[in-house]
């Protein structure tokens, strides 16, 4: 197939090697879980359960809020031992609202209700039970997928493209999964497919992964499914760019993909769906790669949710050497970990443990405006002038440039030669524009209230007048009318 | 506390010293063979050029109470100071490269604060400085003599020419590009003009009077060849600025051959070889993007080709090169990348379901 061209991008050392040809090992359940309330894009969930309750594997223990929002389920049977803040998977080490589970070793699954035909389905049935398993974007984005499931429907979107990129170096889970499970992931796809009714339904898959490409045509063949090698560049796993390899069109930057009638999932998130659909089994477990060059032995595990990633590092023989850095996610997008005790989540594909060597980190020299950053750019942007922008403080004139069209992806600090921490600039002015932004909301907000205040005042003080001169006028009318009473009184007396 | 270290965790092998390093290398073929051509006094003059630019940036980063040891060990001053002392006449006097590096690393750079910050390429704000202020050292080429021929000057002979203004009895010649523009003041033709003084595979092997950055245009050629190839640089601008001169030298030599000089021998003479893969790839003094570059080596081709044909000096690669430094920010605000999902003026594309 003829694929299109794309632009920018970078080519990472994939490091893969270190965990690729590790078969999937299931993670020991560990004795303690820690569920975070929000592992999604959108609003936490609500806590259904209270401190000593008992609970089964796939108990729902948080209910979604809101449009854009997933539920979360209990990894495994056990008793909750605690709801509260527990710290999250974020540079800053902050805490977030979790549920801790003490597993009681049984693993003991909820009764589920299995669908014997699972294409026997309707569209809406697919759709409740995706979204009834708390199922997120599984590359990382953890979108939640049954809305964007309904919002495909509402589009009727005619592509769907199942993303097995996995662009990000030294992260294999998907390519293990799409080897060892091809044919869970196919009924996915087409389930997914049935639920959305699309035409055209395309897996794309980086050629460096030949093996996930061999066992994926085959598990597809003789169904509408067509399994397809992209380039090996980074970010091929995109959503955005895959679908510009494949299909040659562009999503509006104001738009979503289902404006240009594709929908996009990732090959991990078709196996989630699998599993929910035809097994009614929510999301409570992951693969998840665990690789870099201070892990003794790297592997890919499948690991409940909420598991700490320290049990994944000890599972993996611990370390040889201390790390220079500990990274939730891949290399070119993940966060740096301060503490290896945070818990696992839906979207978290990998954790690495990196030497010095590895990270390639020195002080930044200025910018010789090279313009690397711009040939690296997938997006199209100057970084080179948006971060000259946001250094001298004006983080509004780097949104001319197209700040808020750059997704972060990380090209341009990595090709630049004079190592300046070029994303870093732009998450920051992000969040100083969403600063200024919240302020403005908040004097709006403000403003509208004191308004209001003084126009209730003014209401008031205006029909308290009123009603006076009301009374005024009444009481003068009757005074004046007694005194023509009494002044007729007066004249018929006389 | 640790600071936090933000995404991306891995990095390309890639520095400005290496960048720097690799444009170096690229030089040295063509800088070694002009050693050979034109002997000690050459040498001496680059070493006097390196040493100045050294010392100079070194004070001037003191100055500004900056660590000193990082910015000269990114070579960028020292890369400055090579290009402007190929781009001298060979026997010119120690002082003239002494200035000229000074001029280039303090006043066009460090004065702008540093590396990345100047709006004038160094080199060639230095050389236009010093051939309008000494015009008679500037121009004073000689014809080559190669160190293993009887007349080329020893070293201590080459002490004098450098250091103690020993005239060139002798030796001097006009550069190609001189000698031309000499001939039709005086109202000779090309055909005149050029009789027994150009043969073309003489410039391509360099052995005709100019700097060490002219004479040997086949080796430059090599040198940015191997540039881009090891993505240092890109075709954009070499081949624009090339393309600038080879075109209107064409056309205006179809139509009078007699007065307007034909390509090659635009292309094989004076700086332009070097100025296209060493001067207009400048990252710092060029635009940003593609396009931006083709433009901009564009423009400095045409109008080193106008300078060469119709101004009063004889070259005028560093003049166009200056020239267009300053529409390097008015070429940077208007051609701009396309960004995904919009079109060229920044707006989103609409929302196309395709068939």
């Amino acid at each position: 197939m003829k694929l299109f061209r794309l632009r920018g991008g970078v080519h990472p050392e994939s490091r893969k090697e270190l965990a690729a040809d590790r078969a999937i090992r299931v993670l020991p359940m560990p004795g303690r879980l820690y569920v975070p309330l929000l592992q999604h894009v959108g609003a936490p969930a609500q806590p259904l359960v209270n401190v000593g309750d008992k609970v089964l594997k796939g108990q729902l223990i948080g209910a979604g809020q809101g449009v854009i929002s997933a539920p979360i389920h209990a990894p495994t049977s056990g008793r909750v031992l605690a709801i509260g803040d527990f710290p999250a998977a974020h540079p800053s080490g902050l805490t977030a609202p979790t549920i801790t589970i003490e597993a009681d070793g049984e693993d003991r699954w909820l009764e589920t209700e299995v669908a014997s035909d699972p294409f026997a389905l309707t569209p809406d049935e697919i759709a409740a039970r995706v979204a009834a398993a708390g199922i997120v974007g599984m590359g990382g984005a953890t979108f939640p997928s049954a809305v964007k499931l309904n919002l495909s429907r509402k589009n009727r979107v005619r592509t769907l493209i199942i993303n097995g990129g996995e662009c990000e170096p030294y992260i294999t889970c998907d390519d293990r999964l799409m080897r060892e499970r091809a044919a869970e992931i196919v009924e996915g796809v087409r389930l997914i497919r049935h639920a959305v009714g699309a035409i055209e339904i395309m897996v794309g898959i980086e050629e460096n992964k030949p093996a996930a490409l061999a066992a994926m045509q085959a598990a597809a063949m003789g169904t509408e499914v067509r399994v397809i090698a992209v380039p090996a560049m980074y970010p091929m796993g995109w959503d955005k760019q895959m679908i510009r390899a494949l299909t040659g069109r562009e999503v509006p930057a104001d738009g979503r993909t289902a404006d240009i009638g594709v929908l996009v999932h990732n090959v991990a998130t078709a196996y989630a769906v699998r599993d929910a659909v035809r097994f009614g089994r929510p999301l409570v477990s992951r693969l998840v790669t665990v690789s870099g060059g201070s892990v003794v032995e790297p592997g890919n595990l499948e690991v409940p949710i909420g598991t700490l990633v320290e049990t994944l590092f000890q599972y993996c023989g611990g370390f040889a050497g201390k790390p220079a850095r500990m990274v939730l996610g891949g290399p070119m997008m993940g966060v740096e970990l301060a503490t290896a005790a945070v818990p696992i989540v839906k979207g978290s594909s990998g954790v690495l443990a990196l030497t010095s060597g590895e990270i390639g980190s020195v002080q930044p020299a200025p910018c010789i405006r090279c313009s690397s950053c711009v040939r690296a750019c997938p997006v199209g942007l100057l970084p080179l002038d948006m971060a000259a922008h946001i250094r001298a403080g004006d983080s509004t004139g780097s949104v001319a440039l197209g700040l808020k069209d750059c997704i972060a992806c990380g090209c341009c600090s990595f090709v630049c030669p004079s190592h300046i921490p070029l994303v870093h600039y732009f998450n920051f002015a992000k969040g100083e524009l969403m600063e200024q932004e919240r302020v403005k909301l908040k004097q709006e907000a403000t403003k509208k209230l004191a308004d209001a205040r003084n126009e209730r005042i003014a209401r008031i003080a205006r029909e308290r007048a009123e009603a006076a001169a009301k009374r005024k006028a009444a009481r003068e009318a009757k005074e004046r009318a007694a005194k023509e009473a009494a002044a007729k009184a007066a004249t018929e007396v006389v | 506390m640790n600071k936090i270290a933000h995404s991306p965790h891995a990095h390309a092998p890639v520095s400005i010293g290496k960048v720097m390093g690799t444009v170096l290398l690229a030089l040295t073929p063509a800088t070694l063979f002009g050693f050979w051509l034109y002997g000690w006094p050459a040498i001496n003059l680059w070493a006097v050029s390196l040493a100045a630019a050294i010392v100079g940036e070194g004070f001037a980063v003191s100055l500004q109470g900056r660590a000193v040891r990082p910015v000269l060990m990114d070579g960028s001053g020292i890369l400055t100071a090579w290009l402007l002392a190929i781009s001298l006449p060979p026997f010119a006097p120690w002082w003239i490269a002494a200035l000229g590096s000074l001029f280039a690393v303090v006043i066009s750079k460090q004065v702008f604060g540093g590396l990345g910050q100047n709006p004038f390429n160094p080199a060639m704000a230095a050389r236009v400085m010093l051939l309008i202020s000494f015009p008679l050292e500037m121009t004073i080429w000689v014809a080559p003599a190669p160190l293993s021929s009887a007349h080329a000057p020893d070293w201590l002979e080459s002490l004098h020419i450098t250091f103690m203004h020993q005239p060139l009895d002798g030796m001097a010649s006009a550069s190609l590009l001189g000698h031309v523009k000499t001939e039709f003041t005086r109202g000779a033709g090309l055909d005149q003009a050029l009789a027994g003084y150009y043969a073309p595979l003489d410039a391509l092997w360099g052995s005709r009077a100019g700097s060490l950055g002219e004479t040997a245009a086949l080796l430059i050629l090599l040198g940015g060849l191997f540039l881009i190839a090891r993505r240092i640089i890109t075709w954009h601008a070499p081949v624009a600025m090339l393309l600038g001169v080879a075109v209107p030298a064409l056309l205006f030599n179809m139509v009078n051959p007699n007065h307007y000089a034909g390509p090659m021998y635009h292309l094989l003479s004076g700086g332009l070889m070097l100025g296209a893969f060493f001067i207009v790839t400048d990252p710092v003094t060029s635009p940003n993007t593609a396009t931006g570059q083709f433009i901009f080596g564009l423009g400095c081709g045409l109008l080193t080709w106008i300078i060469r044909t119709w101004g009063g000096y004889p070259e005028g690669v560093a003049f166009a090169v200056m020239l267009m430094n300053a529409a390097t920010p008015l070429i940077d605000y208007y051609v701009n990348p396309r960004i995904y999902g919009r079109d060229r003026k920044g707006v989103s594309l609409t929302a196309n379901k395709g068939s």
